[in-house]
Formats: structure tokens, C-alpha cells, sequence
């Protein structure tokens, strides 16, 4: 560590550590970007992964919408895996899913059950019965106290919920065909086969 | 000049409305004295609003945001802390909602990132400086021509 003795690389050269940890570093920057534009196109974007997947789902008590004198608890729902589609008559973009919803539901894979969040009943019927009901039941939250607890944002929104009661898989925005088939078909196979495995234990 | 200001506001508002939101006329909320809505406004300034994630939830005009706040306001009423209001939104909404994450293990690179990244630039520029000082003793013309950039 002498003063005097001069180094032997030429005083400009960079050392090779900069030169790696910057190549290190333009190299990552580049992977996302192509990370960001491989998501660009992807209509979910902009939307938060849910919290509570790999969660229990939340307790609630809501009543049906088409008979408000009956109470469904969380609870009741255990058993079978479910999909719950957070839908409302104000929300053009449902509108847009139903279709897709409601093909589902005709396979009978799973059982489908209605969120109808911050909706007038009336609304709500009217709509179903414009569009057709593909739930095998509907839960009314007209106050939006409850999708709190699910951490509901906009809708359309749907959630997959095992046999269990815990939340394997959400969606923000509308179901096409595509999510169907690349995501939620997936997601699905997975929790029955997960069903299944204990059942054979 | 004006109405195409408006317009061109409207068209980036746009995307904004592909995801519904609910329709409604949400009633102001109603503070009991200041220090509670100074409290709240503090809180509420310091939370992300889930729909349109650039605006705070104070800030935020969205049905959702909207039902947040009423939330934010009835939990601090049932006499949580503004700790215990956070942790009720995080384990609903995710870390997201927080401004100011948490120090966490998936947080830290966040923390520490940057002065870690400082820190590395700081090591070598140190170094390379002290060895092109010895590379070119002081006092030469060399010494002059280099420090002039």
C-alpha cells in the first residue's frame, strides 16, 4: 500500500468488477422490461394479488337475493370446492363476463355461486332475469360491508375456494375464455386433485 | 384550447373506467370533534386506495374507497390503533395498500436497496480514485489534464 509505486493498469481502465456489475445491472434492468412487456398485454395488469389466497375465506353471513329471509353462512359452503363471481347490475363489465359464467356453469364442474356487491334487489333481479341466472345460489351484500373482508376492490372479481374453505385463486376483471382455460381450469384441477389425495388416504 | 384540455383529461381517465365501480351518492363522513378527523386524515393519507392505486384513500373519489374510509373511521371508533387498522387492511388488501411498507424479508431489498446501491458506487469510486492517484503522482501536467472534467 506504498504511495510511490505506480499501478500497472493504465489510470482510465475501469476496473473488470465495474465493468461486470454494470453489465450485471444493465442486464436486469433489461429482464424487466421484458418482463413488463410480456405482462403489457395481460387485461389484469394493474391488479393486486389477492391476500388472502392460500387463506382461509373470510366468515360472513349474507342472505340470499332471492329470498333475504334466508342466511347463508360461510361455513354452509364447505364441503365441495366453489367459485364465487362478484357481479353487479351497475358493473358494464360483467355484463361482458356473464356469457362466459354462465357456459361455465353449464358443465357443471363446480359449483358457481353470485356475489351481487352494493346492488338494489330489484336491480339485481331485473338483470338476472334479462341475462339468466347461472348461480346455483346468490349472496347479496348491498351495504359492501362484507366484500371488505374479501378484499374486494371492483367488479367483476372471482375467487376460487376449496373444499376446505380456503381461497386457492382470484381473478380481477372479466373472465374470458382464455382465463378459463390457461387459469382457472388449472387452479381447479389442482384443488380436486388435492380433494381426491386425501380422500384415497 | 380549454375544451381540448378537458377531452384530452377525459380520454386518460379512460382506462379508469374499464373496471366498475358502484354507483351512489356517498354521504360526507361525519367527525365527532377534530382531533378525530385530524387522526383520521392522518391515517386515511397514509393508505392506498385499492381501485386507483396512485391516489391515497383520503384522496380518492372511488365507491370503494369510499367504503374504506367509512371502515377506517369505525374501527377507530371501536378503539383500534392506527397499527391494528393497517394490519385489519393489509390482511384484506395485501401490503400494497401501505404507502410506507413494512420492514420485512420481502420488503428489504425495498429498504436497503438503494443505500446498498450507494454504498457499492461509493466503494468504487474510492477505489478507483485512490488508485489513479497513485497511478499519476500530484503535481504532474497528467494530474492538471485529469481534473479538469
Amino acid at each position: 500500500m506504498s504511495d510511490n509505486t505506480p499501478a500497472p493498469a493504465p489510470p482510465r481502465r475501469l476496473p473488470l468488477v465495474a465493468v461486470i456489475i454494470g453489465a450485471l445491472f444493465f442486464l436486469g434492468l433489461l429482464g424487466l422490461m421484458l418482463y413488463s412487456v410480456s405482462r403489457s398485454d395481460r387485461p389484469d395488469r394493474d391488479s393486486l394479488p389477492s391476500a388472502l389466497i392460500g387463506k382461509p375465506a373470510p366468515a360472513f353471513t349474507l342472505p340470499l337475493l332471492h329470498d333475504p329471509s334466508v342466511k347463508v353462512e360461510s361455513r354452509d359452503l364447505l364441503g365441495t370446492p366453489y367459485l364465487l363471481n362478484v357481479w353487479g347490475s351497475w358493473c358494464p363489465t360483467c355484463r361482458d363476463e356473464h356469457p362466459v359464467i354462465t357456459r361455465f356453469a353449464e358443465t357443471k364442474r363446480v359449483r358457481v355461486i353470485g356475489y351481487n356487491w352494493k346492488d338494489p334487489r330489484d336491480e339485481a333481479l331485473r338483470w338476472l332475469e334479462q341475462l339468466g341466472n347461472p348461480y346455483m345460489l346468490v349472496l347479496a351484500d348491498e351495504e359492501g360491508r362484507t366484500a371488505l373482508d374479501w378484499g374486494i376492490a371492483a367488479a367483476p372479481e372471482t375467487f376460487l375456494v376449496d373444499d376446505h374453505g380456503i381461497v386457492r385463486w382470484k381473478y380481477s376483471g372479466a373472465i374470458t375464455q382464455d382465463v378459463l382455460d390457461q387459469q382457472l381450469i388449472p387452479a381447479l384441477e389442482k384443488v380436486e386433485a388435492a380433494s381426491r389425495g386425501k380422500a384415497r388416504r | 384550447m380549454k375544451p381540448l384540455a378537458w377531452w384530452l383529461l377525459l380520454a386518460l381517465c379512460l382506462p379508469l373506467l374499464a373496471a366498475a365501480q358502484p354507483m351512489g351518492d356517498p354521504a360526507p363522513l361525519q367527525f365527532r370533534n377534530s382531533g378525530e378527523e385530524a387522526r383520521f386524515h392522518a391515517l386515511a393519507g397514509e393508505l392506498r386506495c385499492v381501485q386507483c392505486q396512485n391516489q391515497s384513500l383520503a384522496d380518492s373519489n372511488a365507491q370503494i374507497a369510499h367504503d374504506l374510509r367509512r371502515e377506517v373511521l369505525a374501527l377507530m371508533r371501536e378503539g383500534r390503533s392506527d397499527a391494528q387498522i393497517k394490519q385489519f387492511l393489509v390482511e384484506r388488501y395485501g401490503e400494497f395498500v401501505l404507502y410506507r411498507p413494512r420492514m420485512e424479508g420481502s420488503t428489504l431489498l425495498l429498504w436497503l436497496g438503494p443505500g446498498a446501491l450507494l454504498l457499492i458506487g461509493a466503494t468504487m469510486l474510492v477505489v478507483h480514485l485512490r488508485r489513479r492517484g497513485r497511478a499519476v503522482p500530484a503535481g504532474t501536467d497528467a494530474s492538471q489534464d485529469e481534473r479538469e472534467w
